[in-house]
């Protein structure tokens, strides 16, 4: 019983993380059809500049519970310079050329951005703990969790329900649901729609950035931590279907419960578990589980 | 009609290579093999490429090939080359052929997003497999050809060299016939318009599942060939990252030519040796930033060059 709940916990948990940062990933393709390998230098950006700007803010004598604020800013600083260089600076050239070239695109960018990394902040790992402790614990029944974890989950609800609500209720995000829909037909009813992929692309880099300085505190900040997210990202975005904020959530929870099973079950298979479960949905539903129909062309 | 000078280019390079191998300074030699056998598996890219589809998990199977080569001494004790290489083809081909079935009816992005999870599903297992050394993989040594001892040898390095050589000649000849032959033409036609294909009464599935499998089988022979020469071997091969590469590669080179993809990989592995002695943490950098001038410039690849100036001649 107890460990049923300790399973829960730690998918719930772990589901969090991966919709965070997943679903900058899925509104980033969802808009402009990219699907952005470079999204997991933004994760690792977001995550090396919080470790710097909340370190340097803890080691300078602050108080520590500034540290949140310094993790923020550094990532949505993150996401205001990294977006606008890489969508006007470079897709924005791309724009119109085959999906399949467009991730090539990305990958570049994100083989460029890894040794920007590495040559900006060297090659040894960063560690920035407090953080993570600073709230203090919660226990369920005898299972002791940081506080740190329920700030994960609420800002992921956060992030999930304005996204929603952006797209839902207010003329802006009613205008993007146009762009994606018909792009051409969007543009000719006067939707400036390069500002809105400026826009997305921006917005999207962000919630990446935000990803990573949230992850911060709980790992070791080293290089190859994009890399290893990034396709976690992707099989959270590709089981969910592919542009799906819905399917983004459900595909995390998915995945954060099988993995946490894997872990407490059978914690050799942990990952296994998850490429297993993005391998059989797609077999079962190729193009996810929220997918739209789309008509054939000839 | 004009002439195509492919085999003898193919020719005059094996018999330079071979005859010029024993001469070669060691580094020399294993730079060469090694962009052998990466060409070997990038030429499969390229088979797969010209289809029209893009796989992210071709890793698999390069993976694949150089775990079924290096387990079969430990759980066989049998450490032949030629029987290594076997395996490798066998194992390859048979799973190729299973997960083509799936694969078949996949395109664009989402064949790539499965091929890339079957590669990552390896990859998981692999990690944690502690009897092959888990993320540290072991050492792979092969000791005999067709029975006859050469570990130890004074021609060891040669043999390997030699070996590596001659398959991948094989596979480009091969292939080029391949290319040229019916089935392989109908590989522009499905990446132009499937449809057509289909009404012209071919198969496209079938195609790209034959495509699929060889080009599987030539990875995996890429795997095995990188294993007996670099003699060690880790899931790492299975990574999505070592799969990106082949892609990054068979982009770069160009599908024009089964001369492209060696030529890119010599390129390739060429600028990675010198790159890891003088700069490790600025190469991907240039890697990067090549891969976005070849596609904005110079989309049909590095290969594209040769056939502009033979069009302007």
């Amino acid at each position: 019983m107890n460990q049923l709940v300790a399973v829960l916990i730690d998918g719930l948990i772990y589901s969090s993380w991966l919709f965070i940062i997943a679903v900058g990933l899925t509104l980033i393709y969802g808009v402009m059809k990219i699907l952005n390998i470079a999204h997991g230098s933004l994760y690792a950006l977001g995550a090396y500049s919080a470790a710097a700007l909340a370190g340097y803010w803890i080691n300078q004598g602050h108080p520590p519970i500034g540290s949140y604020a310094a993790m923020l800013v550094a990532a949505i600083l993150v996401g205001l310079i990294a977006g606008p260089v890489i969508e006007r600076g470079l897709l924005r050239f791309m724009y119109g050329k085959d999906e399949i070239v467009l991730v090539l695109v990305t990958y570049a960018v994100f083989l460029i951005l890894e040794d920007f990394i590495k040559l900006a902040w060297g090659v040894d790992p960063y560690f920035l703990y407090q953080p993570y402790s600073l709230l203090g614990s919660f226990d369920v029944g005898d299972l002791t969790y940081p506080v740190y974890n329920l700030v994960l989950f609420g800002v992921a609800v956060l992030i999930g329900v304005s996204l929603a609500w952006v797209l839902t209720k207010t003329r802006r995000g009613k205008m993007l649901v146009a762009v994606i829909h018909d792009r051409e037909m969007a543009a000719a009813m006067g939707i400036n729609v390069s500002l809105v992929y400026f826009m997305t692309f921006t917005v999207g880099a962000m919630l990446g950035a935000v990803g990573g300085a949230l992850t911060a505190p709980m790992i070791s900040v080293q290089p190859g931590i994009g890399a290893e997210t990034i396709v976690l990202a992707f099989a959270v975005v590709v089981i969910g279907g592919l542009g799906s904020l819905p399917g983004a959530a459900l595909a995390a929870v998915l995945v954060g419960l099988v993995r946490s099973a894997a872990v407490h079950y059978r914690p050799e298979l942990d990952l296994f578990a998850i490429y297993f479960v993005m391998a059989v949905v797609l077999i079962m539903r190729p193009k996810g589980l929220f997918s739209v129909q789309e008509a054939r062309k000839i | 009609m004009r002439r195509d000078y492919t085999l003898r280019i193919l020719g005059v390079v094996l018999v330079a290579l071979l005859a010029a191998g024993p001469l070669l300074p060691r580094w020399a030699m294993f730079l060469i093999t090694v962009s052998l056998c990466y060409g070997t598996v990038v030429l499969g890219m390229m088979l797969l490429m010209r289809t029209g589809v893009v796989s992210f998990g071709h890793g698999l199977y390069y993976c694949l090939g150089a775990y079924a080569a290096g387990t079969l001494d430990v759980l066989f004790g049998v450490s032949d080359i030629a029987v290594m290489l076997l395996a490798a083809i066998l194992v390859t081909a048979v799973v190729s052929a299973l997960l083509g079935l799936l694969l078949r009816k996949y395109r664009d992005i989402f064949f790539a997003m499965l091929s890339l999870a079957f590669s990552m599903i390896l990859y998981g297992l692999l990690v944690k497999t502690s009897a092959l050394g888990s993320s540290d993989g072991f050492n792979v040594a092969a000791k005999t050809l067709f029975g006859i001892r050469i570990a130890g040898t004074e021609f060891e390095r040669y043999l390997i060299f030699a070996i590596t050589v001659l398959t991948a000649f094989l596979a480009a000849v091969c292939i080029h016939k391949y290319l040229a032959s019916h089935m392989g033409r109908l590989a522009g036609a499905i990446r132009d318009n499937e449809l057509r294909v289909e009404y012209m009464g071919a198969s496209v599935r079938n195609t790209i599942h034959v495509n699929y499998i060889m080009s599987a089988v030539l990875a995996g022979l890429g795997g095995a060939l990188a294993a007996v020469s670099v003699g060690h071997i880790d899931p790492e091969m299975s990574y999505w990252t070592t799969s990106g590469e082949f892609v990054f590669v068979a982009i770069l080179a160009g599908t024009g030519n089964v001369l492209a993809p060696f030529l890119g990989s010599f390129i390739f592995e060429t600028i990675r040796s010198f790159a890891y002695e003088y700069s490790p943490n600025t190469w991907q950098m240039a890697l990067g930033t090549t891969m976005l001038l070849v596609i904005m410039f110079l989309p049909g690849g590095l290969w594209s060059l040769f056939t502009r100036m033979r069009k302007a001649a």
